[in-house]
């Protein structure tokens, strides 16, 4: 127990203020979640508060735990992929294509063109959605009640509408297989998608001129939450909380899967690492997916319609060996590492979460910190409950 | 990484380890270590080989072998980095967008020139086996801090206990919960 | 001044009830319950219980396009002790289950459950989870399901039409909570245990 002495400001007009000496403070376990307005889904943190400041946190997962590896031990590969979807709900066709990426070089698979086109459209697509909606939930923590996330859920219907008109569904598209994807694209897509991404750039110009300059984003935001470079490193980081921290590692030019080598785009990086940082780095992010997809575009209409399939056997038993496929997906790296033993069923199947693994850090970047200031950097570092817990 | 890269690497290593340390090198290029020598060969693979990165610890029940198994899955980050940038100087702004106050640099767009040593950027694959009665690993969370989650989740899910771990419990079920589910013969019980 | 009405006997006013001209006490009753039942029924405010994937579509109804503010729920709460419906959508597991039941009985009467998703009408995908519970009927009373994975927006907004319809049939004489010896139903908050959830010892009373 600390003591302190407190003096309060007489105010005019008032009763005469009683200097208070002596004050005993305690430390205070507090419990946040996990139903909590502001916890991005069911995530629990214990706070240990001195005042109003965070002395310790520690975060309790699982509410989520819906045991998704142990139930693909008991299903084929390809009654996984629905599985998938679930994983990250926000970012599901992403989802789809780590996994398939994973079977496919377990099994040897090569994928047409067309059907890389569609994919990087897709995970593009995904990548914008992604990234307006965290701004608006971000918002929506600090305090500026629902009005962003309206204008954020307005604009990914538009997305949905693609998605839906592709795939068959909203959100949970199931829309990628071993070898490419499910349905080539419809007449009606690529008219969309031009207008989509006519549309898109005015809608991110609206976003940043209400909120990038903005005084009290900014008071709130800035050096709030700063995640050094190395430790970034060190804790497994990847995605934009990585990026925002300053180190330029996009597993799009790492790796160079599926059509990224032939893709011309900037990595923006950022220099302090801060909330403010994180918010940027994600909409310069969203304006470089529409340069992509303004490239993509007429890739895909040079490829023949049709060809969306590659040489995949009828029943998928890959040999036994073991494979790890990645991408970057929205939040960072997503990894699937998967194990075969010659059977149609997996023998471990792995996700690898980039929600999981961002958290990490998160009781190191609140200390020090405001209990409010807690919702915030939790919100930028983008988590997805269902991937976390799987 | 090319089947070269992964050899010198194995090289080096399997001089400064000691005897016996690297039990197998699988097909695929992985390492099967020795438990003991974990510690030794992640902290030559960060410090010295600049594999900066962990991104994935994996527990694995091979029930027919009563064997458990964690597989590591490392890559060099900051090399990575490195082979990405082409040379454009910090702190230029972006051409695109109202600029805001906090400037971001740009780094090298896609016709990143090939380096002929790209390769070394990983992944690189190391396997751990213990018996099944003893599951007892050395953590590598004083490594690399990514592990700390990661191997608290295998303990959960496979009962893997990891020496030298700061606070290894449960992190997705109870903590009054008394199996292991992810093992080979966890039967749950009736709903 | 002078308008005052003449006493009327009894054998009167049954008659005049017999023609119509006045209301009856039953058709009184009925005429306040259909006011109290249509005041409730337009402003029922969910309270924000979004689990999992379906708490994407619960906001997208909300959102702009769809509009279940058009429907008087434009305000979700996040105290329960301010919400009329617990929407659950997502996946109730057995280490969620407890908050469940202990958020369930924080909601003060008039309460209702929306089950929203196969998840939380049944288990759905995750039916043989070793760590799911199957379906959410199985801790707190549930008045609609919503099937689907996840339902669209517009299987929202008619599972609440639904539970409006529910409410509009529901009579004040004969719900348990209201009046004097209006009861409250309280679940049962299950515990931890070493195989999966136990029920609590029953307390003598």
């Amino acid at each position: 127990m600390t003591t302190e002495t407190v003096e309060l400001e007489r105010i005019p007009g008032k009763d005469v203020p009683v200097e208070v000496e002596d004050l005993e403070t305690e430390e205070i376990t507090v419990n946040i979640g996990p139903q909590h307005p502001s916890t991005h889904g069911v995530f629990r943190m214990m706070l240990r508060l001195q005042g109003e400041t965070v002395v310790n946190l520690e975060p309790v997962l699982g509410y989520l735990h819906r045991c998704q590896e142990k139930l693909a031990e008991g299903h084929t590969y390809l009654q996984s992929i629905p599985y998938t979807d679930r994983l990250d709900y926000v970012c599901s066709m992403t989802n789809n294509h780590a996994y398939v990426l994973a079977a496919e070089k377990l099994a040897g698979i090569e994928v047409p063109r067309r059907a890389e086109c569609i994919r990087v459209i897709m995970d593009e697509l995904t990548r914008v959605m992604n990234h307006t909606l965290l701004v608006g939930f971000l918002l929506n923590d600090m305090g500026a009640w629902l009005t962003p996330v309206q204008y954020a859920l307005r604009e990914r219907e538009k997305i949905l509408d693609l998605f839906e008109m592709a795939s068959g569904s909203r959100m949970m598209c199931n829309y990628m297989r071993f070898g490419g994807v499910a349905h080539d694209l419809p007449e009606e897509f690529l008219p969309l998608l031009h207008k989509v991404l006519a549309d898109y750039p005015v809608f991110l110009d609206e976003y940043e001129r209400l909120l990038t300059t903005n005084e009290v984003l900014m008071s709130r935001c800035k050096y709030v939450g700063i995640l050094p470079p190395d430790e970034a490193i060190a804790y497994g980081v990847t995605g934009p909380v990585l990026r925002a921290s300053g180190v330029a590692y996009d597993i799009r030019k790492v790796d160079r899967y599926s059509l990224y080598g032939e893709l011309d785009f900037d990595v923006p990086v950022g220099t302090v690492g801060d909330v403010y940082d994180r918010y940027v780095q994600r909409v310069y992010e969203a304006r470089q997916s529409l340069r992509i997809l303004e490239q993509v575009t007429p890739m895909l209409q040079e490829t023949p319609p049709g060809e969306i399939m590659g040489e995949v056997p009828r029943r998928f038993k890959p040999d036994a060996g073991d494979a790890y496929g990645r991408i970057e997906s929205p939040k960072g790296e997503l990894g699937f590492y998967l194990i075969s033993d010659g059977s149609d069923k997996p023998y471990r199947w792995r996700v690898r979460a980039p929600s999981f693994v961002n958290l990490t850090p998160l009781g190191e970047m609140c200390r020090g910190h405001k209990v409010a200031d807690i919702i915030i950097i939790f919100g930028s570092l983008d988590v997805t409950m269902a991937e976390v817990d799987r | 990484m090319t089947a070269e890269e992964l050899q010198a690497l194995r090289t080096r290593l399997e001089e400064t380890l000691p005897d016996g340390a690297i039990l197998e090198v699988q097909e695929s290029g992985a390492l099967v270590l020795r438990p003991d020598a974990l510690l030794e060969a992640g902290r030559l693979l960060r410090d010295e080989e600049g594999f900066d990165y962990l991104s994935n610890v994996s527990g694995v029940d091979w029930l027919d072998q009563n064997e458990f198994e964690v597989v590591y899955h490392l890559y060099a980050l900051r090399r990575g980095e490195r082979m990405l940038s082409t040379g454009q100087p910090d702190g230029a702004p972006l051409a695109t967008g109202p600029s805001p106050e906090n400037q971001l640099s740009v780094a090298a767009s896609a016709e990143a020139k090939r380096v002929s040593a790209e390769g070394m950027l990983g992944p690189v694959v190391l396997k751990v086996r213990v018996p099944r009665d003893n599951p007892v690993v050395p953590s590598v969370a004083g490594l690399w801090s990514s592990a700390l989650f990661q191997e608290r989740e295998a303990y959960d899910m496979f009962g893997l206990q990891f020496e030298g771990h700061p606070n290894l419990k449960r992190i997705y079920l109870w903590d009054e919960f008394a199996d292991h589910p992810l093992r080979k013969d966890y039967v749950p019980e009736e709903a | 001044m002078g308008n005052i009405e003449p006493e009327l006997s009894p054998e009167q006013i049954l008659e005049l009830e017999q023609q119509g001209v006045l209301l009856t006490s039953g058709e009184k009753l009925k005429a306040i319950e259909v006011l109290y039942n249509w005041g409730r029924r337009q402003s029922m405010w969910p309270m924000m219980f979004g689990l999992a994937c379906c708490a994407f579509e619960m906001m997208a109804a909300g959102a702009p396009r769809f509009d279940m503010g058009r429907f008087g729920s434009e305000l979700f709460r996040a105290s329960p002790r301010q919400a009329d419906v617990m929407i659950v959508c997502g996946t109730v597991n057995k280490k969620m289950a407890p908050m469940v039941a202990r958020l369930y009985n924080q909601m003060a009467e008039p309460r209702y459950v929306v089950a929203m998703g196969a998840c939380a009408c049944s288990g759905g995908p995750f039916h043989e989870g070793y760590n799911v519970i199957q379906g959410v009927d199985k801790i707190v009373p549930v008045d609609v399901y919503i099937p689907g994975c996840p339902p669209r927006p517009e299987s929202l907004l008619f599972g609440w039409i639904q539970l409006q319809r529910k409410i509009d049939g529901q009579r004040i004489q004969d719900v348990p909570w209201y009046g004097k010896d209006g009861e409250t139903r309280e679940c049962i908050i299950p515990e931890y245990g070493p195989h999966g959830l136990v029920l609590p010892e029953k307390s003598e009373g």
